[in-house]
């Protein structure tokens, strides 16, 4: 039956959704919190197919479809975004984490001062 | 608005434009900026003059916009108004020119006399708001304008002062905030009307204006330095004395007590406000507040804390006028609040006198200051008899009619209380007057500052010289029609007339 | 119609710039300076527009909901609008002596993506308030978030790269949560339009699930207390332009959305417990926040956690605008606040921006030398304290005091308390600051030179933050258009 149908397809869009935020919120690594909003993305757009799917009917509602287009496309941005500013961050801080004491450091706007960095002028 | 708002206008605008003007000009440019100082308060005092005539002739002036969603910003000049912003306009020509002699040799004078016009202009403004929205903007500019005055010199303690100046200031204005907000709430925008405009809220909601009440005079008590809101006045003597000068006879200490007066007479109405119940009250603190501040300035060899306890329960005597029912002493309280800006000022100029001058900052130093500058001791010892109460002088015209009317309305232990302030005014103005003359001077002067022929400069001079003039003035001819109490007893006769 | 075209122009002509100041990086400044041109003269016609005509429509490619996109203008989105427009004015004549100014060798390269970027960015605001659909919503969020999170990364250190990412991760999950809701809430009802929807809605498990979703979402998006972890590190270590461009609008568009479901879409769902519980939320900010601030060391922190605190008060108009038939003072006095806070915390940021740059630090305690010698920036820094502090005239004391009037004729007492303090404590963390400009100092430090505009700009959003509380009464007015409230402008008087 097209009800318990999607159904299943809700539940588990919901439970990849909640999946994933489990894993950005647990996961330190970069590219598995990455990948974990991924998967939170990939659960929503499941949840956006299988409403399209409950109009009665063969053909299912385009309009969730079309904002799952949209969503796709965000994504696929969200996604390069993130992954280049990670490796901004791997070549600034030699790791793949986010580091909470780094927060602390000089809010100075002349250039990087940090320590291993040598070039740029000593904040006055 | 009519056209005759635009003489409000003008005479805000006077100091204004004057203090804006000097923030652009460089610190270097000293004529210019005493130039422009002096013509600033000479434009003042005419439109003032101008404004005098206007009103005792029941010429009204208006002018207002919209502010606030349903509130007005709206200036106006009542017999009240003109009272408090001759005073100011007054003070401040003499201050100015005092402020230019003490500060000959200070940094930082454009941002002392750009800030010190816009003190000014608050004050003048407050005196001119003619509803309570207009008054509270004011109220907080002056706090806003002062702080620079306040901590001008910049060391730890002119820091330490300024921060305890503005945590009571900000705190009080919060709480007049509150007290307005609640008021409009209940009453809607509330303008400033003799004999009050709350007569039908009062039967409605009594407990919630006395509630109101109390938060008003809390908010404005902090800078009228009543007890126990006063503690940031002595603080505050880390200012320049001719900042000193200016809060605690025009500005700051007679914005409070202005702002008591407006509560009570056009907002609540006297009649109201008795009715309530909040007078009484209100009479204590203030009666409290005398005494304190007499005996607390007994112990004071600093002189300019002793003036500064001195003004924290002469302040009281106008709140006390106010609080006590009947025209008598409604013209004892109006006509102190001259009075007393007069005298409190001149012996400020003369305690500022002796620092610059002569290093004295003590009373124990003060041994035979009277010969090496006698005009300045001689405008320092009218000043001190007056706030005494020596007839003929200022203080004793404003002490009888407060006397009288305590007696008037039954309140016989407020005449105890104005008798041992007296008592105690001896105790601790006497004594400086006897050491300054009949005393002779120390071997070693603290540290002298010749500043050419004559004790000192001449700008420093003829300010205290003029002050002590019009105190005496104020007290000989005050039953002529063109004193102070002439005045006062016009407002007199609008509150509590037919 | 005109004002169709002027909502049209709003999103196409920053966005045009952006592109174009992305091939054409020299002429980046001229293309935010024509912008800002541009966007000033399309509100004035909308403006006219609204005020004489009701809310306007502009169907795009002339395809109206629910395929289509609909923008809509009423009196909230014209206020935000004008805000932005302001705010992003300021910084474009602020930037261009920001990265002139250095003797720093990126800052050429940091000024060629600055332009575009924040040319995006406000492109993505002024969609955000013109949107009529909360999908489009979804977009403009994500455009916003987007454009605000490289834009801090744009300083290339390694504490910015770290707040960037941390904001982006918040950003995106926060996204999604509001992306789930609106299907949950399209699957419901059938379409996407805010008009429509409070027709169309009815209270039930799905819905309230779907609101407490985006609600989540868009709370986090809007650092309300207690998800506001990430907004200080992220302020603080952005460019001076940055941060104020961050705590003056991209915050704000979150707080817009939140308004739109809450007020427009979905009335009915919004309870007393709701509101009170956003009302809650918010006290805890102002409190927190201002606490925070008061003990920071570096001035930037200090201002960042001013902003967390002055979100609490625009979550207030929450629990005070939720009686419809009287809310209308607690809505305008809201919104005004959130355009004073916007105008006070760009100048702050701007002012703090200047003494950064010529100190080289930002340590509160060492700044004594620093603001003797540039003492409009000081000045500035003063004035914007003023309307925070919310001291009359500024606009800050104007939304205040509405808010004040709106609990007090309500019996809401507990806010007035939260009032009350908020504003001591924040008097306390912004004479924490202006003491250092008073302070006498033995010698003068040595600084870099500051370009003058960078400090006009300052003192003229300053200036402007306190002067507007004059205006007040015709924002008010305003916002009457379309407003979901409805009420008289004060309560009190023959009323009571």
């Amino acid at each position: 039956m097209p009800d318990a149908d999607h159904r299943i397809y809700l539940l588990a869009g919901a439970a990849l959704f909640a999946i994933g935020f489990y894993s950005l919120l647990v996961q330190a690594h970069l590219l598995r919190r990455i990948m974990a909003l991924n998967v939170m993305g990939s659960g929503v757009f499941l949840v956006y197919i299988a409403l399209a799917a409950q109009t009665p009917g063969p053909i299912p509602d385009p309009v969730p479809h079309a904002m799952v287009l949209t969503g796709i496309v965000v994504s696929v941005c969200a996604t390069a975004l993130a992954l280049a500013l990670a490796d901004r961050v791997q070549a600034a801080t030699g790791r793949v984490e986010l580091l909470d004491d780094e927060d602390a450091a000089a809010p100075s706007d002349t250039t990087p001062v940090a320590s291993d960095e040598h070039k740029g002028k000593p904040s006055a | 608005m009519n056209v005759h708002g635009l003489l409000l206008l003008g005479i805000l605008l006077s100091s204004f434009v004057t203090g804006l003007v000097i923030f652009f000009l460089k610190e270097e440019s000293h004529r210019l900026r005493i130039g422009l100082n002096l013509l600033g308060a000479a434009a003042k005092l005419i439109f003032v003059v101008a404004l005098i005539m206007g009103v005792y002739r029941g010429q009204t002036y208006a002018l207002a916009f919209e502010f606030l969603p349903g509130i007005e910003f709206a200036l106006g000049a009542d017999a009240n108004s003109v009272l408090f912003v001759t005073l100011s306009t007054v003070l401040w020509f003499w201050t100015t020119l005092y402020a230019v002699g003490y500060l000959e040799h200070s940094p930082h004078r454009r941002r002392f006399f750009g800030f010190f016009s816009l003190c000014v202009t608050a004050t003048t403004g407050l005196a001119l708001s003619a509803n309570l929205i207009t008054f509270l903007t004011f109220f907080e500019l002056l706090t806003v304008s002062t702080y620079p005055l306040v901590v001008h010199r910049g060391t730890k303690e002119a820091m330490r002062g300024g921060k305890i100046y503005l945590a009571y200031t900000l705190t009080g204005g919060a709480v007049l905030l509150l007290a307005v907000a609640w008021l409009h709430s209940l009453a809607g925008p509330v303008v400033f009307k003799e004999r009050g405009v709350l007569q039908a809220l009062a039967s409605s909601h009594p407990t919630e204006l006395q509630i109101i009440f109390l938060l008003f005079m809390i908010g404005l008590g902090v800078k009228a330095a009543i007890v126990p809101l006063h503690g940031w006045l002595p603080k505050a003597m880390v200012a320049p004395a001719p900042v000193s000068a200016l809060l605690h006879a025009v500005a700051v200490v007679k914005a409070g007590a202005f702002g008591i007066v407006r509560i009570v007479y056009d907002v609540y109405g006297a009649d109201t406000a008795a009715q309530l119940g909040v007078l009484h009250p209100l009479a204590i603190a203030a009666g409290v507040t005398i005494v304190y501040g007499s005996v607390q300035a007994l112990f004071q060899d600093e002189l300019k804390k002793r003036l500064a306890y001195s003004t924290v329960s002469q302040v009281s005597y106008i709140v006390l006028g106010v609080a006590i029912l009947g025209p008598a002493a409604t013209i004892g309280g109006l006509a102190h609040l001259v009075h007393q800006g007069l005298m409190k000022i001149t012996l400020f100029f003369g305690a500022g006198n002796y620092a610059e001058a002569l290093g004295i900052h003590r009373v124990s130093e003060m041994n035979g200051v009277g010969r090496r500058m006698p005009l300045t001791t001689a405008a320092f010892t009218i000043a001190a008899l007056g706030m005494i109460g020596v007839p003929p002088l200022a203080g004793y015209v404003s002490k009888w009619y407060l006397q009288k009317g305590a007696i008037q309305a039954g309140e016989e232990w407020v005449a105890l209380v104005l008798g041992a302030s007296s008592l105690l005014n001896a105790a601790y103005f006497l004594p400086i007057l006897y050491r300054a003359w009949f005393l002779s001077p120390p071997e070693q002067p603290a540290q002298e500052h010749r500043f050419g022929r004559g004790e000192t400069h001449w700008m420093l001079v003829l300010p205290p010289l003029v002050t002590a003039a019009l105190v005496i003035w104020a007290g000989v001819f005050a039953e002529s029609p063109f004193s102070p109490l002439a005045w006062v007893k016009l407002i007199a006769a609008r509150e509590y007339g037919p | 119609m005109i004002a169709a075209s002027a909502i049209a122009l709003l999103i196409l002509a920053p966005l045009a710039a952006a592109a174009l100041a992305f091939a054409l990086p020299k002429l980046g400044r001229w293309l935010a300076l024509g912008t800002a041109v541009v966007a000033g003269a399309a509100i004035v016609q909308l403006t006219r527009a609204v005020l004489a005509g009701g809310v306007q429509t502009h169907r795009v490619g002339g395809w109206g909901a629910p395929l289509g996109i609909d923008l809509r203008a009423d009196g909230l989105a014209l206020l935000m609008l004008m805000v932005t427009a302001c705010i992003c004015t300021a910084i474009s004549l602020y930037a261009q002596g920001y990265f002139r100014s250095g003797h720093d060798d990126e800052a050429p390269h940091r000024e060629r993506y600055f332009w575009p970027l924040f040319l995006f960015l406000w492109t993505a605001l002024n969609a955000l308030f013109l949107s009529a659909d909360i999908f489009n919503l979804y977009v403009t969020l994500e455009l916003l978030g987007f454009a605000a999170v490289t834009l801090v990364a744009l300083a290339g250190k390694r504490a910015a790269l770290t707040a960037a990412l941390r904001y982006l991760f918040v950003s995106l999950s926060a996204s999604l949560f509001y992306l789930l809701g609106v299907g949950l809430v399209y699957g419901q009802c059938a379409t996407v339009d805010l008009a429509s929807l409070a027709s169309k809605a009815q209270p039930g498990p799905t819905l309230w699930v779907a609101l407490a979703l985006m609600t989540g979402g868009l709370i986090a998006k809007a650092a309300l207390f207690p998800l506001h972890f990430w907004l200080p590190p992220a302020h603080a270590n952005a460019p001076a332009p940055v941060s104020a461009l961050l705590s003056a609008l991209v915050v704000k568009g979150s707080f817009y959305i939140l308004l739109r479901l809450w007020f427009e879409a979905f009335p009915a769902l919004m309870t007393p417990g709701v509101a009170q519980l956003f009302g809650g939320l918010g006290a805890a900010a102002i409190l927190w926040g201002s606490v925070q601030a008061l003990l920071q060391a570096r001035l930037k922190l200090l201002i960042a956690y001013s902003t967390v605190a002055q979100l609490g008060y625009l979550f207030l108009l929450f629990p005070l605008a939720a009686e419809r038939e009287g809310g209308f003072v607690a809505w305008s006095g809201g919104l005004i606040f959130l355009g004073a806070h916007a105008c006070a915390k760009t100048a702050m940021f701007l002012a703090a921006g200047n003494i950064l740059h010529a100190a080289g630090h930002d340590r509160i305690k060492d700044l004594d030398g620093i603001t003797h010698s540039l003492p409009i920036s000081a000045f500035a820094f003063g004035m914007a304290g003023l309307s925070l502090v919310g001291l009359p005239p500024s606009s800050g004391f104007a939304g205040k005091w509405l808010l004040l009037n709106s609990a007090l004729a309500q019996g809401q007492w507990w806010w007035v308390a939260v009032i009350f303090i908020g504003s001591l404590l924040a008097a306390g963390y912004v004479v924490r600051v202006i003491t250092h400009a008073f302070t006498r100092v033995a010698e003068p430090t040595t600084q870099n030179p500051i370009p003058p505009v960078m400090e006009w700009t300052a003192l003229t959003l300053a200036l402007l933050a306190v002067g507007l509380g004059f205006a007040s009464h015709w924002v008010a007015e305003l916002l009457r258009v379309g407003a979901p409230v409805i009420g008289p402008v004060l309560m009190g008087g023959a009323a009571s």
